[in-house]
């Protein structure tokens, strides 16, 4: 191990038991040892010698071919009906924090409607001075305002509460994107229509629906609703897609995914929660001994690597190994992520690619050395609360195995001495 | 510090009509229940016709479709049936979601007699009320869900916060082994989906997300 760690190019034979392991697509990944001249080198490549496409060819492009496995992905017995259902970002395979848009999960509870700008409403009612309807023109003209956060599912990796079940990071934690949105405060909005007719404010609650079929309709404290809660229309710099809400959306920073209402169209302040069924039926989290919490709004801290993963297993062999992942908390800002290679025995503290920002995804490097045996490979976020993510056991303890919600805890993945991963759960 | 209401004169008052028509949410106090009534014999006829096809004619459920009736004290089961009977806290609730959201599909279509008789007809199919039971806005505050106590306001701030705050760095465990591997399992989808229908008859081994 320390001999190897001093010779940057491994051995003639170190290559040939790496490629061996990982098939012949690794020969063409490493440049470490020549048997002989490379002929991408000395032969003349068509790219090098003929056209390419001419700037006319794609309006609006879309990633190059090579990389079509990089999409969403769904898992059809999750749901009844693909209408009324989820997917999944291909996390595994993307790097940084900005998630592409095209590849950002959507979860519908009456399928991704087409809503034209200029069929669009916003209507503000209720407990204000004056309810007001706004076209989507009238949006634009408020002051903006520019954030980036995560949007996560309140059911992300929910289907391992019982055991360890879907094998690649993209199923177990891809529900879950982060974008740039800009729009308007929320709080300028409810200004707008005027708060003095509500009174104190600190017993008043905003009820969101959506211009859908399912309305996704949910009650949010009207402290929040002062806070951060953004009324988006573009994110990562162009209008949001049809099946992230376009052209509006709400935005609640750290909170469960399903409050970010998407095709928003109305705001009504209440003096109450109306206990919809997307705060009732669902998104109530039920304990060992048979009673729910309600309104568990804020998501906790959480990581995963990212790779090596399932789907991304070591194909180069021994040797310099990126552990990478993500980690996101919804109470502020991740301050440090640890990983662990032995289940949880010892841990080291990872590099954070930038310092964590409040309610947005992080993005962590081990930069380490593989060599080459089995490997228990765990990751711990920790905030700037001083919470630090638990254990499956830990969250089990105090919930039990039911309560399908807000499961953020350690997630293991096995490497074998042949590079390939897989979940599973340890003691 | 938060900076003065400033008004931008932007967007028009909302008309009482435009109100009307989309500000139809109903509390668990019974606001903004419109008048009317229906009772649970004509609630089945309704349900027959309408969400049978999908939730079964007694309400109890088909396929993979969401079961509305049954479950009774089972919410602390290993595998909890969780419908309106034995899990919704407030009958509210159902008109409002029955009202706006249902059928699946071609939601917004049903009257709210016709409302009034669904709501009595899956209470009548949790055996909460006779097949006479007339639900109407006059007596809907009458009728409490056997669940209404169930639900607690989150408390992570009492019961987790305190004790996820503890980061080992070394020595943390004496020995680490594998107790259960997805592999095993085996449900994920492979490249392009095509295993999805086979996986779909493992769905009572594997909890799936709520739907």
């Amino acid at each position: 191990m320390t001999d190897d760690t001093k010779d940057f190019a491994p051995s003639r034979r170190q290559f040939l038991s790496g490629a061996a392991a990982a098939g012949a697509g690794a020969v063409a990944g490493t440049a470490a040892s020549a048997a002989g001249p490379d002929p991408l080198i000395t032969e003349k490549q068509p790219w090098a010698q003929e056209l390419g496409a001419g700037v006319d060819e794609t309006p609006y492009g879309l990633p190059i071919k090579y990389e079509s496995d990089v999409v969403r992905r769904n898992v059809e017995w999750l749901t009844a009906d693909p209408i009324s259902s989820i997917n999944f970002t291909p996390i595994h395979a993307l790097d940084g924090t900005i998630t592409p848009q095209g590849c950002a999960f959507e979860r519908h509870h009456s399928g991704a409607i087409e809503l034209r700008k200029e069929d669009y409403r916003l209507m503000i009612n209720g407990l204000v001075d004056k309810p007001l309807i706004f076209t989507y023109d009238d949006l634009e003209r408020f002051p903006r305002e520019n954030h980036v956060y995560f949007c996560e599912c309140a059911a992300n990796t929910g289907m391992e509460w019982a055991g360890a079940q879907l094998n690649g990071a993209q199923f177990t934690h891809g529900m879950v994107h982060n974008m740039e949105y800009t729009g308007v405060t929320l709080r300028t909005l409810l200004e707008e229509a005027g708060l003095d007719t509500a009174g104190d404010l600190k017993d008043k609650w905003v009820y969101v629906e959506g211009a859908d079929a399912s309305s996704n309709g949910r009650s949010i404290p009207m402290e929040k609703a002062l806070d951060d809660c953004l009324v988006a229309f573009k994110a990562n710099g162009e209008a949001l897609r049809m099946e992230h809400g376009y052209p509006v959306r709400l935005v609640v920073p750290g909170w469960e995914g399903n409050m970010w209402v998407k095709w928003l169209r109305r705001i009504e302040v209440t003096d109450h929660a109306v206990e919809s069924r997307e705060e009732t039926s669902k998104y109530t989290d039920t304990l060992e001994d048979g009673t729910s919490r309600k309104w568990t709004w804020a998501m906790d801290a959480k990581s995963v690597i990212t790779s090596p993963s399932p789907q991304m297993p070591i194909k180069h062999g021994k040797g310099p190994l990126v552990i990478t992942g993500l980690a996101w908390t919804g109470r502020g800002a991740i301050t440090r992520v640890d990983v662990s290679k032995d289940g949880g025995k010892t841990w080291e503290t990872a590099r954070l690619a930038k310092p964590g920002e409040k309610m947005a995804l992080t993005r962590f490097y081990l930069d380490t050395t593989w060599d080459g045996e089995e490997m228990l490979l765990q990751s711990r976020a920790m905030d700037d609360t001083g919470y630090v993510q638990p254990t499956k056991a830990q969250l089990r303890e105090v919930r039990g195995e039911n309560s399908i919600y807000h499961n953020n805890c350690i997630q293991t993945w096995w490497v074998n001495k042949d590079g390939e991963a897989e979940n599973v759960e340890v003691s | 510090g938060p900076a003065l209401a400033e008004k931008f004169g932007l967007g028009r008052e909302a008309l009482p009509e435009e109100i009307a028509a989309w500000n139809v949410d109903i509390a668990p106090d019974g606001t903004g229940l419109p008048a009317g009534s229906g009772d649970a014999f004509t609630g089945e006829e309704v349900f027959a016709e309408a969400c049978a096809i999908c939730h079964g004619d007694f309400a109890e459920g088909r396929d993979n479709w969401p079961k509305l009736a049954g479950g009774e004290g089972t919410l602390a089961d290993k595998d909890p049936l969780k419908t309106v009977g034995s899990y919704w806290p407030y009958l509210s609730t159902v008109w409002d979601y029955v009202n706006r959201s249902m059928p699946f599909g071609n939601a917004q279509s049903l009257t709210a007699d016709e409302v009034y008789a669904i709501t009595a007809y899956i209470l009548y199919s949790n055996d909460l009320v006779d097949d006479d039971f007339v639900l109407s806005n006059e007596n809907f505050m009458d009728v409490e869900l056997p669940n209404a106590e169930g639900f607690i306001i989150d408390d992570r701030a009492e019961t987790e916060y305190p004790i996820f705050n503890v980061a080992c760095m070394s020595d943390c465990k004496e020995s680490v082994e594998i107790t259960m591997r997805a592999a095993v399992l085996d449900v994920t989808p492979e490249d392009e989906g095509t295993e999805a229908e086979e996986v779909a008859q493992t769905e009572t081994e594997a909890p799936a997300a709520e739907e």
